[in-house]
């Protein structure tokens, strides 16, 4: 229920009873491939184009989720999720296949936790009694919106980063074994006047950091509570600025135990500049890596902190901007 | 311009935007000015073996080598663009690919490429000299300006 001003915990306990992860060749070669589910070797997945290759990451991760576990797929109430690209046409195509009673979403590359939050509020208060609650990205189809054609050879600054391809989902349910959602923090739109749509990382750090500290407001708890608060993509440099700005703030935190999806994804060594972005950043990182950490014991208590940089090319070519977000979400075991 | 813009801005963001410059990574302009140097010299290096080529095979001059050079220039990219290999290329030098005649071509062929999948016409055809498009339009239009200037002087100016 409400607590504090923009936090909801949720004392029904809905469950993460299984999780759907799919990534692309770049993921596969990366730092955490072996908590994927089905990892591509082919960018275009054998589709016609970028943004259908991105419906079916989608439509793959529901798929798996679903198979994991004994729930059919008529059983499931709504389908929750949301992309970057225009209108997001690729996951609605996703919810024709699916075939599912289906929110759209968009909060860009928070999406992810904004879906899982919403999801988890419907199914505490009995209006479903499973959801499937994920989101895709795909890096050549952001690049083409957001960027260059995906073969132009711009240079970019070292605060650039690379969009994940990938698509993570979590099927949520009233009860049953898996992970608690406990609680999640529905963040306020920052704008600190960062215009430079290369630099997301410094431009979505003040939302996190904004979200983390109402969090923990609202619940009256200290950072150490947690095993673990991952931000979402924020790269090397947002996350080095909130850390910076958190302390600032007073909220002394183990650097250890604060840790970014966008820095988890890759090796050190693959060309991504300042760490990896997207909105299936932190969903298959967290439903892939982080949830498999938990159920093998590593980890008991996380805060997902998903973070969104909510701008278009044309807000950006008329010089506004970039106005950013982050939700929380709080994950126990 | 940077700072005229700040003082419109409150106080707190202003305030971050100071914080985060401090902790950005900058672009490391000498060493992106030195690989442009030399990767954009290869470049030309090449042209002038081609341009050589062909004049000493072809029976072309000094002033004719220069079409079917560029021409051949722009092939080569056509196909380093299309086997993924340009844009590596780019990252690296920056300036060193961009500004030279294969840098133009990229830009062409990259956007003909991506908007493929949207049909020949409005996908091809309009979206190819998307990024190209600015240097043919100012091109265009100095060269009008510099034409204007040079007729004023000569006709009147006595030059």
């Amino acid at each position: 229920m409400l607590q504090g001003h923009q936090t909801w915990v949720f004392a029904n306990r809905p469950v993460i009873i299984s999780t759907g992860t799919v990534g692309g060749p770049f993921e596969a070669n990366g730092n955490i491939p072996k908590d994927f589910d089905i990892l591509h070797d082919d960018m275009w997945l054998g589709q016609a184009s970028f943004e259908k290759a991105q419906q079916t990451l989608m439509e793959e991760a529901c798929q798996i989720a679903l198979k994991k576990t004994s729930i059919e797929k008529e059983q499931v109430q709504f389908f929750m999720s949301g992309d970057l690209i225009y209108q997001i046409t690729p996951t609605n195509f996703a919810a024709k296949t699916l075939g599912l009673p289906f929110f759209g979403l968009f909060n860009a590359c928070a999406t992810s936790m904004e879906s899982l939050a919403l999801a988890a509020m419907i199914i505490n208060n009995k209006g479903a009694n499973y959801i499937l609650s994920g989101t895709a990205s795909h890096n050549a189809s952001a690049e083409r919106q957001f960027r260059y054609p995906t073969e132009y050879g711009g240079q970019k600054p070292p605060t650039a980063q690379w969009t994940v391809t990938g698509a993570g989902c979590s099927l949520v349910a009233k009860q049953g074994t898996g992970p608690v959602i406990t609680s999640a923090t529905i963040g306020k739109v920052i704008d600190m006047g960062i215009t430079d749509p290369f630099n997301m990382g410094a431009a979505m750090a003040p939302a996190a950091v904004d979200t983390i500290e109402k969090h923990l407001q609202d619940r009256n708890i200290s950072p150490d509570y947690y095993d673990l608060i991952a931000t979402g993509d924020l790269g090397h440099i947002g996350r080095e600025i909130s850390y910076d700005l958190l302390v600032d703030r007073g909220l002394s935190l183990d650097e250890e135990r604060y840790v970014d999806c966008g820095l988890i994804i890759y090796r050190e060594g693959q060309p991504v500049l300042a760490g990896a972005s997207g909105s299936a950043c932190s969903a298959v990182v967290t439903y892939g890596h982080l949830l498999n950490r938990m159920k093998a014991g590593e980890l008991k208590r996380i805060l997902i902190v998903a973070t969104g940089a909510l701008h278009s090319p044309m807000s950006i070519q008329q010089n506004d901007p970039i106005p950013c977000i982050a939700h929380a979400v709080s994950i126990e075991i | 311009m940077a700072d005229k813009k700040k003082k419109n801005l409150p106080p707190d963001v202003q305030e971050y935007q100071t914080f985060q410059q401090q902790r950005e990574v900058k672009r490391p302009v000498l060493k992106n000015c030195l690989k442009a140097f030399f990767v954009g010299g290869f470049i030309c290096f090449i042209g002038q073996l081609i341009s050589t080529f062909y004049m000493y095979f072809f029976h072309f001059t000094e002033q004719t080598a220069g079409n079917p050079t560029v021409a051949t220039l722009i092939f080569i990219t056509m196909l380093l663009t299309g086997f993924g290999v340009y844009d590596r290329i780019g990252q690296f030098a920056g300036a060193g690919s961009a500004v030279p005649v294969t840098g133009f071509g990229n830009a062409v062929i990259s956007s003909a490429i991506e908007h493929r999948t949207e049909g020949f016409i409005l996908g091809v055809g309009t979206n190819m000299l998307k990024l190209a498009g600015p240097v043919i339009v100012y091109g265009v239009f100095s060269a009008f300006v510099v034409a204007l200037i040079k007729t004023i002087l000569v006709q009147w100016g006595g030059l």
